[in-house]
C-alpha cells in the first residue's frame, strides 16, 4: 500500500470515527461508522488480509450495521435536542481519554515496535491459508463459535419476542395478587 | 507498506475514540457503536501485527472476534428492544431499573 494511500485512510477513518461520537442523529452516526468499518477493511486489505478484509465490509459493514439501522428505525429515533449528557462527565471523560491516548501513542510510537519485515510467503491471507489454521489449530474455537451463535440466536429471540395474551394475562394476576397482599 | 507503528498509532487513536464515545454519550445505541469502534481498532492491531510477523493467527482471532461481535450485536439490541418497550427511552440515564 502507498504511503499516500495510508495517510488518506487514516484521515478518512479518524474523521469518521469523530463522526460517531460528534453527531446528534443516530442514523448518522451509524453511517459514520459504515465509512470507519470500510476504511479498516481497506487496510487490512493492504496488509494482505485479503480474506479478512472482505468478510470485514460484508459482515460487519454489511449485515451487523444494518442490524443496527433496523433497530434504529423500529425504536424511531430523531436527533437529540437541547443539551445531551453530563458536562462534568465529558470533561472528566476526555481528560481521562486523552491520557489514555497519550499512554498508549507512549507504547507504539518508539521504534522497539519495528520489526524486520520481508515480504509475505505466497499465499499468505487466502482463504485456504485461513482455513488451515481454522480448521487444525483453532478447531475447538471454531467449534465452540458455532455453540455461542446457537445460544445468542435463542437468547435474541427469547428478548425480543412479545409476551403471549395468556402469559401477559398470568402477569397481570399476579401484580394484583401481589397488591392484594 | 506503512510502517507498523503507523498502523498501531491509528488503532490506538480509534480505540480512544471509541472510548470517549462510550463515556460521553448517553444514547445506548451511539454507546453500542462505539464498542463496536473500539472492537474495531483492535482488529486492526491484531491484523497489522500478524501481518508484519508473518502469522495467520492474527486474522484467525479478527475471525472471532467479528463472530462475538455478532453475537454481541444480535443480543444488545434485542435487550435495547425489549428495554424500549416497557420504559420508552434509549437514554442511558433514565434506565434505572437495575440500580439498588
Amino acid at each position: 500500500m502507498p504511503m499516500a494511500l495510508f495517510w488518506f485512510l487514516a484521515a478518512v477513518s479518524l474523521i469518521s470515527a469523530l463522526g460517531v461520537v460528534l453527531q446528534r442523529n443516530p442514523v448518522h452516526c451509524l453511517l459514520a461508522l459504515i465509512v470507519t468499518l470500510l476504511t479498516i477493511a481497506v487496510l487490512f486489505i493492504g496488509e494482505d488480509a485479503i480474506v479478512v478484509g472482505f468478510l470485514q465490509a460484508i459482515v460487519y459493514g454489511g449485515a451487523i450495521m444494518v442490524l443496527f439501522l433496523f433497530v434504529i428505525w423500529l425504536l424511531n429515533l430523531g436527533a437529540e435536542v437541547g443539551p445531551t449528557g453530563h458536562l462534568a462527565l465529558k470533561f472528566f471523560g476526555t481528560i481521562a481519554v486523552a491520557a489514555m491516548a497519550a499512554e498508549l501513542m507512549g507504547f507504539v510510537l518508539p521504534p522497539h515496535l519495528q520489526v524486520k519485515f520481508a515480504g509475505h510467503a505466497a499465499g499468505y491471507g487466502s482463504i485456504d491459508s485461513l482455513a488451515q489454521k481454522l480448521f487444525s489449530e483453532y478447531l475447538v474455537a471454531f467449534e465452540v463459535t458455532s455453540l455461542l451463535l446457537l445460544i445468542a440466536v435463542v437468547g435474541a429471540v427469547a428478548l425480543a419476542r412479545r409476551a403471549s395474551a395468556s402469559e401477559l394475562a398470568e402477569r397481570a394476576a399476579a401484580i394484583a395478587a401481589q397488591r392484594a397482599r | 507498506m506503512p510502517p507498523l507503528t503507523y498502523l498501531m498509532a491509528l488503532s490506538a487513536a480509534i480505540f480512544a475514540i471509541g472510548v470517549l464515545g462510550f463515556l460521553t454519550r448517553r444514547n445506548i445505541l451511539v454507546m453500542f457503536m462505539s464498542v463496536e469502534l473500539m472492537l474495531n481498532a483492535v482488529n486492526l492491531a491484531f491484523i497489522s501485527l500478524g501481518s508484519r510477523l508473518g502469522t495467520m493467527d492474527g486474522q484467525v482471532i479478527v475471525f472471532f472476534v467479528m463472530t462475538v461481535a455478532a453475537a454481541e450485536a444480535a443480543v444488545g439490541l434485542a435487550i435495547i428492544i425489549s428495554v424500549f418497550r416497557g420504559r420508552e427511552t434509549v437514554h442511558a440515564d433514565d434506565l434505572t431499573m437495575l440500580r439498588w
